[in-house]
């Protein structure tokens, strides 16, 4: 008999709170954007593990929508971060304040 | 106890994936150098991965190496080594005093809410699928073949949906990304 699945739900929810920390204390762009893509790995992780409890396709299915508008995420995203190095040579988000006012 | 409720097969399936998961993330927010936290990320993917596949999502467990960690790290990566940034960040660094206190706060009462939220909830709730005659989900070569039913009868227009969304991201990182060559004139010369 497979594990409970809120053993796998608490791990979802500690790989989320470890990306939430990332996300809010480094400063390099690309690690945030890591960060971002370890949140999402664990709301996918929940989605399977929701889908193997209810027995229900269709968490699998968001699973897969979730991975495709990741991978366009992170290419509009790295671009982003590659004009900006160009103008700023840096990729640090405390260098962006030029919309402050 | 627990070894004689559960199999021990899923047992040691949860804890390596378990510890590669949150050894991965644990490295992703805490190495210096961005090459590394790279690296960290693909451990915690194949971790995931495994997850999947212990709870019946073969194809998303195959998805998962070959698009996360075989298409979007490698591009990270890429633009790691394109930029040249892979030397140390300086991670003790704080823009304004007590900013890890306060992420960490953060973090715990977000943690916290959700333990509590799906705890009083008892974990699971809602009915099983009807669609499925409340079997379980099939693993291996079914699991394709149930998702990809899925996708192509109650998920259509969202499918067609991502061809539009991918199309248009291509394209914006193409604008993006492109150097403006035709632009030549001094700065502040451009009415």
């Amino acid at each position: 008999m497979n594990v409970p699945a809120a053993w796998y739900l608490v791990l979802a929810a500690v790989l989320f709170a470890i990306g939430v920390f990332g996300l809010l204390t480094r400063r390099s762009a690309l690690t945030i954007f890591m960060c971002i893509e370890l949140m999402l790995n664990a709301i996918n992780l929940t989605y399977v593990t929701f889908a193997h409890s209810l027995s229900d396709i269709g968490g699998q299915a968001t699973v897969f929508f979730v991975m495709v508008v990741a991978a366009a995420e992170v290419t509009v995203g790295l671009g982003i971060v590659v004009t900006v190095f160009r103008r700023r040579n840096s990729t640090s988000v405390d260098e962006l304040h030029e919309l402050q006012g | 106890m627990i070894a004689a409720a559960y199999s021990l097969t899923y047992i040691s399936v949860f804890v390596v994936s378990a510890l590669l998961v949150l050894i991965g993330a644990l490295g992703v927010i805490s190495f210096k150098n961005p090459v590394h936290s790279a690296l960290s990320l693909i451990m915690t993917l194949f971790g995931v991965a495994l997850a999947f596949l212990s709870q019946s999502a073969d194809f998303l467990a195959v998805m998962e190496i070959i698009v996360y960690a075989g298409a979007i790290v490698v591009l990270i990566l890429f633009v790691i080594m394109f930029l040249g940034v892979d030397r140390k960040e300086e991670v003790t660094v704080e823009p304004f005093v007590g900013q890890r206190a306060f992420a960490a706060v953060g973090v715990v009462v977000t943690f916290a809410g959700i333990i509590y939220l799906m705890a009083s909830s008892h974990w699971i709730t809602g009915a099983k699928s009807v669609s499925t005659a409340g079997q379980a989900l099939a693993g291996s070569s079914q699991n394709i073949t149930q998702l990809g039913t899925a996708l192509f009868t109650t998920y259509l227009f969202a499918f067609e949906i991502t061809a539009a969304l991918l199309m248009i991201a291509v394209i914006g990182a193409v604008i993006l990304a492109r150097r403006e060559r035709f632009n030549e004139e001094p700065q502040g010369g451009a009415q």
